[in-house]
């Protein structure tokens, strides 16, 4: 049955279905709701809610639980995530999983509470020291969101990687019918986790610290062998560009429904065009790019920032065509109508 | 028949210590593995390795072990103990750790009353990194970013951890203790045994402040600097319990 849900909620229903034994948070708007409604859910079903102190603690409190083999969870947003990063480097350098919701505001510094996609690059890029990335889903829907979370913390286990959600602010706050995905038994290894049962297995120990150049470098060979792997199965796009469209629109998150009214717009207007979303923002579907059909002749990339997404479209399209860009920041959204007229002026 | 007087605890592992010669951590060490064993909760222990001189520590005590991030333990063992609250976490961190970049963490794991142990060394510097000065420098001690040595003005007063944390309601015990001689020495077992004990009785938030030495960040030899700390050590940071709380209502 579907039920009406926040975005925000809907999630945390999803993590605890998934088997999110435990939450760490610091309160950050606009994804208060998370914390707050784990407070009351996690908690009744006998996981661990601890308000922590900074987004530093608390993403040490998610290592701390993550090394002892628990399916944790922390959500955040802008300048939170910035202070999160730390501990993602020491999460990914000790190949620990765990689930990151970033709900994303506009900025730099303290910004604004509006919602925004600026943080496209600290998503994919980080701002953690070292050679590292981490999945990232950007669901468009609520029942996307939910989803998305019960497969990013499967892909966690699997990777044994920190596994990022990045929604922007009015996805979190916005309510839809939704249901709760079904959930496939997950037997996942954590026979390395460090929870103390050395009486019967040898000691477990969990660290980023290699002070050999010779050790550092074959780890992080390893874990890129891990992210060939990663690119080889989990990317994910929507692709709607049908053969005979002119224009390919991409976009992600709640940006990418508007675009697909602008594309209602502009085939009444005799212009044809097809979204394409991407859902994995890392591993990026840099191939769809390459094999768009050859009606395609323009590419335009709308983002609620200055442009960031553009720069991976522009690699996996490598030069092949034309890329225009319309985007709207500091909170402001564009209206299906604007970039209607935006791809109508670049033909 | 010859008679064990004197052998290796069993909580520590085989791996050659990464200390420098005449460093106390050694005999830091021992105790707390000793502690581990002669409460019979090795098997169950989960140790918190700081970023300092003792970043490794996971690779000495035979447990389960996790390196946390620089002055983070606290909210690592949080995030440990609260996932598992019939184990034994302790974390082990040195004073820049503690003291500078890690204050919010542990001002907040006393301050929530984590069922914690905390094993706090104060040797008054940054070893590690190469003898800077910590909050917890002595005034005129020179280090290698105090060159002409503490100062107040600027770099205030050597931070009084234990009396500091001692003032949040939550905590259940801190004692500040020191290795620099035998007798000192038994009573820091005493007070690491207690800290641990707390943990298994419930009982909440507990820490040992050792004052310990740095011989080489002191400039001075192993036995000098044992005596460093009887006579400029003790008399700014005094000996003795801070908080002893009885028995409370723990986070689980």
């Amino acid at each position: 049955m579907k039920i009406l849900m926040k975005g925000n909620e809907a999630i945390c229903d999803a993590a605890i279905k998934a088997g999110c034994r435990a939450f760490f948070g610091y309160p950050i708007t606009p994804q208060n709701e998370i914390p707050e409604y784990m407070a009351a859910k996690l908690a009744d079903s006998g996981g661990v809610f601890v308000q922590a102190e900074s987004e530093v603690a608390a993403i040490n409190m998610v290592y701390g639980a993550a090394a002892a083999g628990v399916r944790v969870m922390t959500s955040s947003s802008s300048p939170g995530i910035a202070l999160k990063q730390e501990g993602v480097s020491y999460l990914v350098g000790a190949d620990l999983p765990c689930v990151i919701v970033s709900v994303s505001r506009s900025g730099p510094g303290l910004g604004g509470i509006l919602p925004a996609q600026s943080d496209y690059f600290q998503a994919t890029r980080g701002g953690g020291n070292g050679d590292y990335y981490l999945p990232v889903y950007a669901p468009f829907s609520i029942q996307e969101a939910m989803n998305l979370v019960v497969k990013a913390f499967d892909v966690a286990d699997e990777y044994r990687t920190p596994v990022m959600v990045l929604l922007d602010g009015m996805l979190g706050q916005m309510m839809e019918p939704c249901m709760l995905p079904e959930i496939k038994a997950s037997n996942y290894d954590n026979s390395w986790a460090a929870n103390g049962n050395s009486g019967k297995r040898p000691r477990n120990t969990i660290t980023s610290l290699n002070l050999k150049g010779e050790g550092l470098e074959a780890m992080n060979i390893r874990r890129f062998k891990t992210y060939d792997t990663i690119k080889e199965k989990e990317i994910m796009v929507d692709n709607r560009v049908q053969d005979g469209d002119e224009v390919a629109i991409v976009a992600y998150g709640t940006p990418a429904r508007i675009a697909l009214n602008a594309i209602e717009m502009l085939k009444e207007q005799g212009i044809k065009a097809g979204l394409v979303r991407p859902v994995t923002l890392w591993p990026f579907p840099y191939d769809t790019f390459q094999n768009l059909t050859s009606s395609v002749k323009r590419v335009v990339v709308c983002e609620l920032s200055m442009g960031q997404m553009i720069d991976d479209v522009k690699i996996g399209l490598a030069g092949k065509l034309p890329v225009s860009f319309y985007g709207r920041t500091g909170g402001m959204i564009f209206e299906p109508e604007e970039v209607a007229a935006y791809v109508k002026s670049c033909i | 028949m010859s008679k064990v007087v004197y052998e290796k605890s069993r909580g520590l592992t085989d791996n050659p210590l990464s200390y420098c010669p005449g460093c106390a951590h050694g005999i830091i060490h021992k105790i707390v593995a000793d502690t581990l064993t002669s409460l019979d909760v090795l098997e169950r222990t989960i140790a918190i390795a700081p970023v300092g001189c003792s970043v490794m520590a996971y690779e000495f005590y035979n447990c389960d072990g996790i390196q946390a991030g620089h002055g983070r333990a606290p909210a690592v063992a949080t995030g440990v103990k609260r996932t598992n609250p019939d184990k034994i976490v302790f974390t082990y961190q040195g004073d820049g750790d503690l003291a500078a970049i890690g204050a919010a963490e542990i001002v907040h794991a006393a301050h929530r009353g984590e069922n914690i142990t905390v094993i706090f060394v104060n040797n008054a510097i940054y070893g590690m990194t190469g003898g800077q000065m910590a909050p917890t420098t002595l005034i005129d001690m020179k280090t290698s970013t105090s060159p002409k040595g503490r100062a107040e003005a600027g770099t205030g007063k050597p931070l009084l951890v234990s009396e500091m944390l001692a003032q949040i309601p939550s905590v259940a015990y801190i004692e500040r203790v020191s290795i620099h001689d035998v007798p000192n020495i038994n009573k820091t077992k005493k007070a690491v045994k207690k800290a641990f004990q707390n943990q298994i009785d419930g009982k909440g938030f507990s820490m040992v402040e050792i004052l310990s030495t740095c011989p080489i960040g002191w400039n001075k030899t192993p036995s000098a600097s044992l005596k460093f700390i009887e006579t400029n050590m003790v008399p700014y940071f005094p000996l003795g319990v801070f908080a002893d709380s009885p028995a409370k209502e723990v986070a689980e």
